[in-house]
């Protein structure tokens, strides 16, 4: 045997999970939530959801052939991406609208930057807030058939009660998937288990939220007591943000401290776009804005190597 | 090609090959600012244009009086001057385009084309070639500030001109009218712009003097360390 011997990049360690399977173990860890929604707003939230995933598969597949590279539609990571853009859309939507945010998530979020792993912030997330700048009136609209009216967190912002038990059951008028805090956290278990996620990120996002929103809502003249403060922890996309996307892998910081850091930006920012933004919701803009910052956490918390740094030299 | 070139070749050269929008991404600001419509495009870039052949015209025939060392300032009197006159023409006679050109005319002083141009080509070459340079440099300004205000006028407000063309049942992506719109349209042309050159390059071409980015005009580029050029050898690169 002659030739060169090739050792391939590091790192060697042999494992079982592979892109496609955590990517799987995601969309399983979704499904709970996405049941949720089809049950809770009808057939039409299918539609959507399918819609959706269809296009991100699509988009990706059809670049990549075009474009001649590897077609990565198996990795399930477009999958992950229209089903997590579904769930962010009211389900009063036109047709067209995932379609539009589908494109806009692959193509000129994910792909153009370089395809997965690349992403410099969540196409999901992305592609949320290019269609609520472009069609406020649409994204917004939660009017649907099994409920009208206001968000309960554009209720509580507007000083009026709501039931804090129906939105930790899910059973409001809001996106698709972001209802539900019980069919949430199911999912959230699922992977935590399976090893996907840890609770770095999405714990010190949520009580770092809960003690700026608290803070800012007692500045704020507002009276905060333990029906509030569910109400906002419970309510809007902050729990689905929390769980599914700010621990996406590429997004966030992969330091350890850099995770705290990140989570309690999240919150803080989460807060502050909740009291005292003109919208009752603050999740999808916090996360962008943080996954911006990611490269400057990172670069501040980067562990010592041994040996350098320290007391004497 | 002659020492001078003819004035046919700078319009020429202004439009296609250093279009400064496109190939030497100056003047960004008023780009990325004022293109909400194909009307406010075309507006900024002619008045841009008008401004830019003067002083051109004016830089270059007093080339010899003006010392070395205070050029700029002299540069930036002349060109502040020929804005005020158009800044009171437009106030005059186009209120509607004043109003909504608004701050972006002063600042056309500032704007890095026409100090660009005086400094590298204006200041040691003749009048005539100049202002066609002007002319030619502007009317490329033009064309990109307009077809960069059509494309965001169509997707974000279904006109053109403010003429309808998009089907009623059109819902406009108002993000396109907005800042980021500007970043996407600015960035699909050039790309579009890069892949033509490309093509044209592996058809044999000789595309050479079309440069992205880093043209032959380094003053303008930014990235002046970065390339063998020296500073302003525009003109002896043409002169050979």
């Amino acid at each position: 045997m002659s030739g060169l011997m090739k050792v391939s990049s590091n790192p060697h360690i042999r494992a079982k999970s592979s892109t496609a399977k955590i990517m799987l173990t995601v969309v399983i860890a979704l499904l709970p939530t996405t049941g949720f929604g089809i049950y809770n707003f009808g057939i039409r939230a299918a539609m959507i959801i399918a819609i959706s995933v269809a296009t991100t598969v699509l988009t990706e597949f059809l670049y990549e052939k075009i474009c001649k590279k590897k077609v990565t539609v198996g990795d399930f990571s477009a999958v992950v991406t229209g089903l997590l853009l579904a769930l962010n859309l009211p389900v009063s939507v036109p047709w067209w609208i995932p379609v539009v945010g589908g494109i806009f998530a692959i193509l000129v979020v994910k792909m153009l930057f370089g395809g997965l792993g690349q992403n410099f912030m969540n196409p999901a997330l992305a592609a949320r807030c290019f269609l609520l700048i472009s069609f406020t009136s649409i994204m917004t609209n939660f009017d649907c058939d099994a409920y009208t009216g206001a968000t309960p967190l554009a209720s509580l912002k507007a000083g009026e009660g709501v039931n804090a038990m129906d939105m930790i059951l899910g059973r409001t008028a809001g996106t698709i998937g972001e209802t539900s805090m019980i069919a949430i956290v199911i999912g959230a278990c699922i992977l935590i288990l399976a090893g996907i996620i840890d609770l770095k990120v999405p714990g010190s996002y949520i009580v770092s939220f809960a003690v700026f929103v608290s803070l800012f809502a007692y500045l704020n003249g507002i009276n905060v007591n333990g029906a509030y403060l569910s109400a906002q922890l419970a309510g809007g996309g902050l729990m689905l943000g929390a769980f599914f996307m700010a621990t996406d892998y590429v997004t966030r910081p992969v330091t350890k401290k850099g995770q705290y850091v990140y989570g309690i930006f999240l919150g803080f920012l989460t807060a502050i776009f909740r009291i005292f933004g003109a919208s009752a919701e603050g999740v999808s803009y916090a996360i962008i804005i943080g996954n911006l910052l990611v490269p400057l956490i990172e670069k501040y918390t980067m562990p010592k190597a041994f040996g350098k740094g320290g007391e004497r030299s | 090609m002659s020492k001078q070139s003819s004035a046919g070749e700078r319009l020429i050269n202004g439009i296609i090959k250093e279009n400064p929008t496109f190939v030497l991404t100056l003047g960004m600001c008023p780009t990325l600012a004022v293109t909400t419509s194909a009307m406010n495009g075309l507006g900024m870039g002619l008045t841009t244009m008008v401004v830019l052949a003067l002083s051109n015209m004016i830089i270059s025939a007093l080339r010899n009086v003006i010392p070395d060392k205070v050029r700029i300032p002299a540069f930036i009197v002349i060109i502040a001057s020929f804005v005020t006159v158009m800044q009171l023409l437009l106030q005059g006679f186009l209120p509607s385009l004043y109003d909504s050109l608004g701050i972006y005319i002063p600042l056309i002083v500032v704007n890095c084309i026409i100090l660009g141009r005086a400094e590298a080509y204006a200041s040691k070459n003749p009048v005539i070639p100049s202002l066609f340079d002007g002319i030619g440099m502007g009317l490329g300004f033009s064309l990109a500030l307009t077809c960069i205000g059509a494309v965001r006028e169509i997707l974000g407000a279904g006109e053109v001109f403010g003429f309808r063309i998009m089907p009623d049942s059109y819902v406009p992506f108002s993000i396109f009218v907005m800042a980021p719109g500007a970043f996407f349209v600015l960035a699909t042309l050039t790309a579009i712009q890069n892949k033509i050159k490309i093509n044209g390059e592996k058809k044999g071409k000789d595309m050479s003097r079309i440069q992205s980015g880093c043209s032959e005009d380094c003053f303008s580029c930014g990235k002046a360390g970065c390339c063998e050029h020296k500073f302003y050898d525009t003109d002896e690169k043409e002169g050979k």
